[in-house]
């Protein structure tokens, strides 16, 4: 904002202590000063008051629960959830060797294939002879979409140039046929496990892009989220931070984590999630899993990808896009 | 009546969901009377009172049920409040609480009693100081004479006490959100002792006092129904927040001192589309202003 007048300092001070006195009696509207009376009253005369029934049925109208035609898979006995591959081609060998180990009835990947790690194209051939089935995320959606940004969501500068940095990288190097196929993903799925229907999405049932971090996903607005959404439980990834909190209702959201890098707690394992049907409802396991996070490191400094990244891959601290993180989070990150 | 279909006409937003609940808990008086304040807050203006902790608890109830995820509290400044601590008490069992403060009443007894509710609550605790330049010399004109120690003061206690607060700047001076400006801040925070620095920046709105010391809107800073952004209006705050002050529920933050952004008594009253006829609708636009952290 250039657009102002050079003040002269005594003047402002004199106008500063005028202002801490100038309202006595006196009400801010707009640019003028009222009479108390005059701005409470026309503000007890604007909006509207509605009677308790009709607030009833705005309400109810307002948490109106979406149409969903996704079909239904399953019922399964035990599935195994990721998300977040990053390029990390290593984390997504040793998942699926784990997931077949574990004798998982189908495995779902819940986006964000690429950014961050090298050699975009190395992830596809595993996930197809894996028989992943797959959620778009920001990224395939961008990347489909032709996009000329991730959309990550980020709000500070520093981290939006490093999400930048490594979108480009990743859309230079993906195949038409490869944008062709991650576009032909769909944005969310419903899969049974045991007698619950969860929800499998990237985000946020309601927006790609949306963080849900423990810290700030309370149990009302999930409750809010389930109705709407008519599920038993959602499966998200988005943040990189895994969690799970089984609800009063019965019911379980679960964030998944990813397997490009991991969790901020200074250890080089990823996570994954092993949900199992289990005599009172689902058996939600967040599995920490080992890979060859120094060939990964390795291929990384061989494509020239920052060494802000490689650094995260070896000390299990993020080093980036640190700002969206809430307090509680946060605090317990290196950085 | 406003017709949409027109392009001249004021744009309607959708309040897409009720995600964010904001309390203008400490009305609009402070103990400050900054030169920028779009509130005019000040010692004396009663324009709109504190709210007390069982009106709170009502609105905490409905926003429950409506499926709020995050609650913020606003001022003036929010510490003024002799209820304070046991509202923010009541809002994190049941979400995550960020409070805007200016610093001044952070004591450390204080710090220390916030300490102990972040750590009672699985949700988050975000605090959020203001502070207008590096030094005292760009801060103190426009927050007064010796702010820019006493806010540093509140900074140390929230540090000593183990909280990391958000700083929150207004690009009130054309350096403040520069790459190079924020350096200096992250620098200064740095030197108080905090390892991870946090920072936001927000652009001035061009009302309350602000329009005497930098200016007013001019005429054609005005949203027509024309300008929607193909996406629509979802990335203004208005499409997911309400405010709550002592005089009932309002559409947003910024809006407060104009009746017209009044809606209703309670949050079900205030679910319509908002329309977007003020100017400062046009900063919120224009710069992709959010008020949240
Ligand atoms: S900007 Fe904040 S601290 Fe300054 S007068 Fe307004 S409410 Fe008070
Ligand atoms: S001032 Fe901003 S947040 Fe408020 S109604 Fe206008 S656009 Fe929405």
């Amino acid at each position: 904002m250039s657009n102002r007048p050079p003040g002269d300092d005594a003047g402002k001070r004199q106008r500063t202590s005028t202002k801490l006195t100038a309202h006595r009696g006196l009400a801010t509207w707009g640019e003028r000063l009222v009479p108390l009376g005059e701005f409470r009253d026309a503000a007890a005369a604007a909006g509207q008051e509605l009677s308790a029934a009709a607030r009833a049925t705005a309400a109810a109208a307002h948490r109106q629960p979406v149409d969903d035609a996704t079909p239904i898979e399953g019922p399964f006995g035990r599935i195994v959830a990721f998300g977040g591959v990053y390029n990390n081609h290593f984390a997504l060998e040793a998942l699926l060797a784990e997931a077949a180990g574990c004798r998982a009835e189908a495995i779902y990947c819940l986006g964000d294939l690429g950014g961050f790690g090298p050699n975009p194209e190395k992830v596809r051939p595993l996930l197809e002879e894996g028989g992943v089935l797959g959620v778009q995320g920001n990224y395939e959606e961008s990347l489909a979409t032709g996009r000329e940004d991730c959309n990550c969501g980020y709000t500070d500068p520093r981290d939006n140039e490093f999400a930048d940095l490594s979108y480009r990288y990743t859309a230079d190097r993906c195949s038409p046929e490869t944008r062709r196929w991650l576009g032909s993903w769909p944005l969310r799925r419903r899969v049974r496990v045991g007698g619950q229907e969860l929800l499998l999405v990237h985000g946020s049932p309601r927006r790609i892009n949306e963080f849900l971090f423990a810290s700030t996903s309370p149990v009302p607005f999930l409750d809010v989220l389930f109705d709407e959404q008519r599920c038993d439980g959602f499966l998200c990834t988005h943040t990189g931070l895994p969690w799970h909190r089984r609800l009063p209702s019965g019911r379980d959201a679960v964030n998944v984590g990813v397997i490009g890098r991991p969790p901020n707690d200074g250890a080089t394992d990823v996570r994954y999630a092993l949900i199992e049907a289990g005599a009172d409802g689902l058996e939600v396991q967040l599995r920490s899993l080992a890979y060859d996070h120094q060939a990964l490191a390795a291929e990384m400094r061989a494509e020239q990808l920052p060494e802000e990244f490689v650094e995260t891959i070896l000390t299990g601290w993020w080093t980036t896009c640190l700002e969206i993180l809430p307090a509680k989070e946060r605090a317990a990150s290196r950085f | 009546m406003i017709d949409p279909a027109s392009s001249d006409a004021a744009p309607l937003v959708e309040l897409r969901s009720l995600d964010t609940l904001w309390f203008q808990v400490g009305g609009t008086v402070c103990n400050l009377a900054c030169t920028h304040c779009f509130v005019s807050c000040s010692p004396t203006n009663h324009t709109h009172e504190f709210l007390r902790l069982d009106e709170i608890r009502g609105y905490l109830d409905e926003g429950a049920a409506l499926g709020v995820r995050e609650y913020y509290f606003t001022g003036g400044e929010p510490f003024l409040n002799p209820e304070m601590e046991a509202i923010l008490e009541a809002t994190l069992r049941v979400g995550p609480a960020n409070v805007l403060t200016n610093g001044l009443l952070l004591d450390p007894g204080r710090c220390r009693r916030l300490r102990e509710l972040d750590d009672a609550s699985d949700y988050s605790l975000d605090l959020r100081v203001s502070m207008d330049g590096y030094e005292a010399a760009a801060n103190d004109p426009i927050r007064g004479e010796g702010t820019f120690e006493r806010i540093l003061q509140g900074v140390r206690n929230l540090v000593h006490a183990g909280l990391n607060p958000v700083i929150t700047v207004t690009e009130v001076h054309d350096d403040n959100g520069t790459v190079r400006g924020k350096e200096r801040f992250f620098q200064l925070l740095r030197e108080l002792g905090i390892a991870k620095p946090r920072l936001k920046i927000l652009p001035v709105f061009q009302i309350g006092a602000e329009v005497e010391r930098g200016g007013a809107y001019a005429s054609w800073q005005r949203l027509r129904s024309g300008d929607a952004p193909v996406d629509g209006w979802d990335h203004l705050q208005c499409s997911t927040c309400r405010m709550v002050t002592d005089q009932g529920v309002w559409v947003c933050p910024i809006l407060v001192n104009e009746p017209g952004g009044k809606m209703g008594e309670a949050l079900a009253d205030t679910l319509d589309p908002f329309a977007l006829d003020h100017p400062a609708c046009w900063t919120c636009h224009v710069y992709g202003v959010s008020c949240k952290t």
